[in-house]
């Protein structure tokens, strides 16, 4: 299990570096990272010069690289090339905002949906089964970015109609105190993480419902049953443990489709959280901090790929490694 | 399905020979034996037995009728839609959805018809979502044939590759892509959503291809000569293509939602050119009237809806295994 351990992360290490490689020849060849800079008539030939040979914009594309790689270890990734600001400081403050939020929607989506999956799984064609069968179609169609607006329209009317404020609908504080863990901050963040949680229920209540609907037909299932077991036993304690092993790989794939999603919904919703930060420096074609961006969701969905993979062999114990 | 005796003082049928394409006829004896019994004889074919699956599947003929109407209704826009999509009313700005003048939509901002804008915003997702499908299904065709069927080093890369692709935040690197090479065209979109959605059906495809390669029947058709292309191409690919229709119609879908999302934050398909995602866009900065934002953004839900109905009724009937007609 150690060595297993120590060759996945090993493993991950010349992935990572492959995938910020490849991304970072992408948005190279496909853009020009002084594109803004030279249509800007004020900024003189000699600055624009300069800033070639800071950023060594020179060299090859692959020697970039390697100047890149030196910036991100030891100049925390470096500066914007467009305004000079440190990139970093704006990649730490926004980050913890979207892991509030995507955290939370993840742990709601996981709990409300392996419940209903369960509960699904045993009253099988039941009423209750196919409202959740219809709900969760609904989800996959659902575009997030129309969940999220639709949230936001219908609080906005709320609070112009009855002048009550249940859920903020823009921003992430009112005022200009940040605080993480305050009920003003979670009046803010309720409506993004509604609407990630709605679109990642669908997908966990269809997983735990077939998962639970294959382990529920097995021989020891009826073993449990035969030596007369509750059903409530049979059922917490036979089925879902073996059937709750799938979903944590679901769940490790699912973050990058949240990561993706709080892109959309932190847009619709002026979320100062790194999706929105994103889309702002996409927008003015900021290249070096839309690497950063990347560089850094791709760390963060290979160490959670390797978490799932880790886990999965712990719960399992019919997965061998060696 | 039994066959039926020859009747008394026939001459027994003589052994049935397969013709070139591998079809055993019925011998011409029995044939009018059991004509002239009554009975019928009727030859079907596993497509037959899918048709059947498919059209008794009742969530896949809902699915199947509502996208006819939406993606006719998109494909026929010019005579369906009262407006051109760019007509400008500045006498009714804003107005609610009535039936006075057709506006069933009501009209936007600048008085352009939301009904006629919706209705070509189906016809670009819908040429968007069709392309993309028909592009990246062959894409993944290939690649899979030839990952699965020749396995070593084009395999062993082809499968890196895929892993990578899903360490990779998707929608941002698509998000990249459409900002820096898009330039608000619907074919440039497309062909970069093609470009990057063909890994999955790869995967598929590939999977088939390592399984089947082993099979009696393409040992059979190595040793009566047959090149690798044809035992390829003739020989493995026809069981690859129930999975490629399943997963090419749900990557309709798929292409539908991206190019919406992509569309909605601005990196996508740019104006003029009406996107359901564009139109949703300019609900976000109109939020009291609502139907800016309901119209568009149902037509979404309802297309990808019908088409996962549909996707699901083929997956049902193409299944061969499966013998089960669901209800």
């Amino acid at each position: 299990m150690l060595t297993y351990i120590v060759r996945r992360v090993l493993y991950s290490i010349p992935v990572l570096f492959l995938s910020t490689f490849l991304s970072f020849l992408f948005v190279s060849y496909a853009g020009n990272p002084l594109a803004q800079v030279r249509q800007n008539p004020r900024i003189p030939a000699s600055t624009i010069h300069n800033l070639i040979i800071q950023n060594h914009l020179n060299y090859s594309v692959p020697m970039r690289y390697l100047f890149w790689l030196r910036d991100v270890f030891l100049h925390k990734f470096g500066h914007s090339l467009l305004n000079s600001e440190p990139i970093w400081p704006d990649i730490t403050r926004t980050i913890g905002h979207t892991a509030q939020v995507i955290l939370i929607a993840e742990g709601l989506a996981i709990l409300i949906g392996i419940a209903v999956g369960i509960f699904s799984a045993i009253k099988q064609y039941s009423f209750f089964d196919y409202a959740f069968t219809s709900i969760s179609f609904l989800g996959f169609a659902m575009p997030t970015f129309w969940l999220a607006l639709l949230l936001q329209i219908l609080f906005v009317d709320i609070y112009l109609k009855w002048h009550v404020r249940i859920f903020y609908t823009s921003g992430l504080n009112s005022g200009s105190t940040s605080s993480t863990w305050s009920i003003d901050r979670l009046q803010h963040i309720a409506l993004p993480v509604m609407t990630l949680s709605i679109i990642s229920f669908a997908l966990y209540s269809r997983y735990m419902r077939a998962s639970m609907l294959d382990v529920i037909n097995s021989d020891y299932v009826r073993t449990a049953r035969a030596k007369g077991l509750s059903e409530w036993r049979v059922i917490m304690r036979h089925v879902c443990r073996n059937a709750l092993i799938p979903i944590v790989t679901i769940a490790a794939l699912n973050l990058g489709g949240l990561l993706g999603g709080a892109i959309v919904t932190e847009t619709v919703f002026t979320l100062d959280g790194i999706g929105y930060y994103f889309v702002n420096r996409l927008g003015t074609l900021d290249l070096y901090a839309v690497m950063a961006y990347l560089a850094v969701t791709s760390v963060i969905i290979i160490v959670f790929n390797l978490i799932a993979d880790i886990l999965y062999g712990y719960l399992d114990p019919r997965i061998r490694y060696d | 399905m039994t066959e039926p005796r020859p009747a008394v003082g026939e001459s027994i049928p003589p052994v049935r020979q397969p013709t070139v394409d591998g079809t055993v006829p019925a011998p011409a004896g029995l044939v009018d034996a059991t004509v002239n019994a009554g009975l019928e004889l009727k030859i079907r074919s596993q497509w037959s037995y899918a048709r059947t699956r498919f059209l008794r599947h009742r969530l896949a003929m809902i699915g199947l009728v509502g996208l006819v109407i939406l993606f006719g209704a998109g494909a026929f826009a010019n005579y369906i839609a009262p407006y051109s999509y760019s007509e400008i009313d500045l006498n009714n700005i804003l107005h609610a959805p009535t039936t006075i003048g057709h506006h069933f939509f009501g009209t936007d901002e600048i008085g352009r018809d939301y009904f006629s804008r919706v209705i070509w915003g189906i016809r670009t997702s819908e040429e968007v979502g069709v392309s993309v499908a028909v592009v990246s299904s062959i894409i993944g065709l290939l690649f899979g044939a030839v990952s699965g069927y020749y396995s070593g080093w084009v395999d062993n890369i082809l499968m890196r590759i895929t892993d990578l692709v899903l360490t990779l935040p998707f929608l941002a690197i698509l998000l990249t892509a459409a900002a820096l090479l898009g330039q608000g065209s619907q074919w440039r979109i497309s062909i970069i959503l093609a470009l990057l959605l063909w890994t999955g059906i790869a995967r598929v495809v590939r999977g088939v291809f390592l399984s089947l390669r082993e099979k009696e029947y393409v040992e059979a058709a190595k040793a009566s000569g047959a090149g690798d292309m044809r035992i390829m191409f003739r020989h493995i690919l026809p069981n690859t293509l129930g999975p490629v229709i399943v997963n090419g119609t749900l990557s309709v879908a798929t292409a539908i939602l991206v190019e919406a999302a992509l569309s909605f934050l601005g990196f996508g398909i740019k104006p003029p050119t009406p996107s359901l995602g564009v139109l949703v866009n300019s609900g976000q900065t109109n939020p009291q009237q609502w139907w800016l934002t309901i119209f568009p953004g149902l037509t979404i839900v309802l297309i990808v809806l019908c088409i996962n109905f549909v996707g699901d009724g083929l997956r049902d009937a193409l299944d061969p295994q499966q013998r089960r007609v669901r209800a």
